[in-house]
């Protein structure tokens, strides 16, 4: 029974993998950035929640509200005048600029907020949970924030689908110089993917900060999770990536009932055996959707 | 169909000879001035002029190499010329990208179909309604439908685009740039790949869309001779970047410098070849360019 109740944190704790891993997806499957700031990204959001929480008087759990939407638009904002020039120029120079803007949001963040760790404080969600039977309990933060990472990909998934822009976004994902022939404007609709991959980081971000201590240099360490999860399930695909995540996620309870350095370890194993076998994941596609 | 064809042909022959300008009194919708692009010492376009009025059916031949398909990367806008002037409907378009040059009416399609093939035939062209014609709505996906009533696609509206066979990719190419409403439509090769009888479809729906939207000017780009000289107003034939021949079809033709690129082919000049029709061989025995990589040889 515990190892079931192993299992049911670990798919919770997957959720926010793969909430944090989709915009690392999106950006590589629609414009073929990889992010190196996205972990980073993430961070930055659970800081600018800390600052914004006594400001707004906004409770911490309802946060996002204000910093979903600003790191949209600073997405957008990064896409269009800070990458894009980069893309023009080639994809290591991309990779690199993408490598400073993790190095300055890291070095930013220590010299306003020094190395200390924050946490965003959600209140009782923390501490209670659901008795399910005697073995199993499920922590009520960890059900709201895999809530979260299934609202926001069903979200995003429904947008890429049913809406006109979703819709030329998937069209430049496949076939630029094809989607610019029938009069899609790429440069708005990669920042647009921009802005939804910066959306969603923001919202790991701040599930990071409830669920845990985090420190301005913490980013490259979700980084990697957010890589391992997308190369699982596959290069560019949404759902692969939620799968992905779960089985980082699955990995990491289950080994940390072993020893708890095998918890951070066995992730890590996983994804190799992964590579090993299944190099283009579980999923491989080359576009979105 | 043909015969529709011809008979526009000798109707403009009179006024044709010598060119664009003596195309009727039509403003021109096209119009490139002095366009050198080279690709290292490749010139595919050197000193190029052109213009082509409304509802003008112009045909570009020419052999390999010859600069065709780069003419309409300049147009459509995905090569910057290194020198020259493009204009369209007499405005600079030089520094447009193609999404821009495709929103002012610039429709392509590629030689090989390029569908997004993980959409629906319907999306293809949904897409190309909203983000080339700019309709909203309801207004898109008449449009979109009608399109694809039009190029005879109405029943495969589901059918994920992937899943096409060439001759159906070969259609939504067309619907999908004529669902972003063109005024000028750039064809290349249409025909390629393709049988007799299957050119025949692709050519009527053609025919269909520039007679039934008033004044929509075609260039259109051919390896096969007779598929051109059934359809279009003009000819042209490019040979290494540059106009040989411009005039009415049969000038052209009759042309000896066009001759000269052409020496060797002269079945593909009169008409069908036969063979046509077996994919992949297609591309081979239609070629005109053969001959002229002949002629090339012997310069």
């Amino acid at each position: 029974m515990t190892i079931l109740n192993d299992i049911i944190q670990g798919i919770l704790l997957g959720g926010l993998f793969a909430l944090f891993a989709c915009g690392l997806s999106l950006m590589f499957g629609v414009m073929d950035v990889i992010n190196l700031a996205h972990g980073d990204v993430a961070v930055a959001g659970v800081y600018l929640a800390v600052v914004l929480i006594p400001a707004s008087h906004i409770p911490a759990l309802w946060i996002f509200v204000l910093v979903v939407p600003a790191f949209m638009i600073g997405g957008y904002l990064v896409q269009r005048y800070l990458l894009q020039p980069s893309l023009d120029s080639g994809a290591i120079t991309t990779l690199l600029v993408t490598f400073g803007l993790s190095i300055v949001l890291e070095n930013v963040l220590l010299e306003v907020f020094t190395a200390n760790s924050y946490s965003l404080n959600v209140g009782s969600l923390v501490s209670s949970s659901w008795q399910v039977s005697s073995q199993i309990s499920v922590p009520y933060l960890d059900l709201v924030i895999l809530g979260v990472a299934i609202v926001v990909l069903v979200a995003l998934q429904l947008f890429l689908v049913r809406t006109r822009t979703g819709r030329l976004v998937r069209a430049v994902a496949d076939d630029r110089e094809a989607a610019e022939l029938v009069g899609a404007n790429y440069r708005h609709l990669f920042a647009v993917a921009a802005a939804l991959a910066f959306g969603t980081v923001a919202f790991a971000g701040l599930a990071l900060g409830a669920y845990t201590q985090v420190s301005p240099t913490a980013g490259p360490t979700y980084l990697l999770y957010g890589f391992e999860a997308v190369v699982i399930g596959g290069l560019g695909s949404l759902w692969g990536t939620l799968a992905g995540g779960l089985v980082l996620g699955v990995a990491t309870t289950l080994g940390s009932q072993v020893d708890p350095n095998l918890g951070s370890m066995l992730p890590h194993l996983v994804f190799l055996f992964v590579l090993a076998v299944r190099p283009r994941g579980f999923f491989p596609k080359r576009a979105v959707t | 169909m043909q015969n529709l064809g011809a008979d526009r042909t000798t109707d403009n022959s009179v006024g044709s000879v010598g060119g664009a300008q003596a195309v009727s009194g039509k403003s021109p919708i096209l119009e490139l001035s002095g366009i050198t692009k080279r690709f290292g010492r490749v010139a595919v376009a050197d000193d190029l002029s052109l213009s082509v009025a409304r509802g003008e059916r112009l045909g570009v031949i020419g052999p390999n190499g010859a600069g065709k398909t780069s003419l309409f990367g300049l147009i459509s806008g995905d090569l910057e010329p290194d020198a020259g002037q493009v204009s369209f409907d007499g405005h600079p378009i030089g520094k447009l990208d193609a999404a821009k040059r495709c929103r002012l009416g610039i429709g392509r399609t590629y030689q090989v179909p390029r569908p997004f093939e993980k959409m629906t035939v319907f999306e293809n062209v949904l897409l190309a309604a909203q983000a080339g014609a700019g309709l909203e709505k309801r207004a898109a996906h008449g449009h979109a439908f009608a399109i694809l009533e039009e190029t005879g696609l109405a029943r495969l509206a589901n059918q994920p685009a992937g899943a096409l066979g060439l001759l159906q990719r070969k259609r939504l190419e067309l619907a999908r740039a004529l669902a972003t409403r063109p005024v000028l439509l750039l064809l290349d090769e249409v025909a390629a790949g393709l049988t007799d009888p299957e050119v025949d479809e692709l050519i009527g729906i053609v025919d269909a869309a520039s007679t039934g939207e008033g004044e929509l000017a075609i260039v259109w780009v051919e390896h096969v001779v007779r598929t051109l000289l059934a359809t279009v107003d003009r000819l042209v034939c490019l040979d290494r970047g540059h106009v040989l021949a411009d005039g009415a079809p049969a000038s052209v033709m009759a042309d000896p410098r066009v001759k000269e690129i052409y020496l060797g082919s002269e079945m593909e000049l009169s008409g069908h070849v036969g063979g046509r029709g077996r994919p992949g061989e297609n591309e081979e025995i239609g070629d005109i360019g053969q001959a002229g990589q002949a002629a090339a040889a012997r310069r």
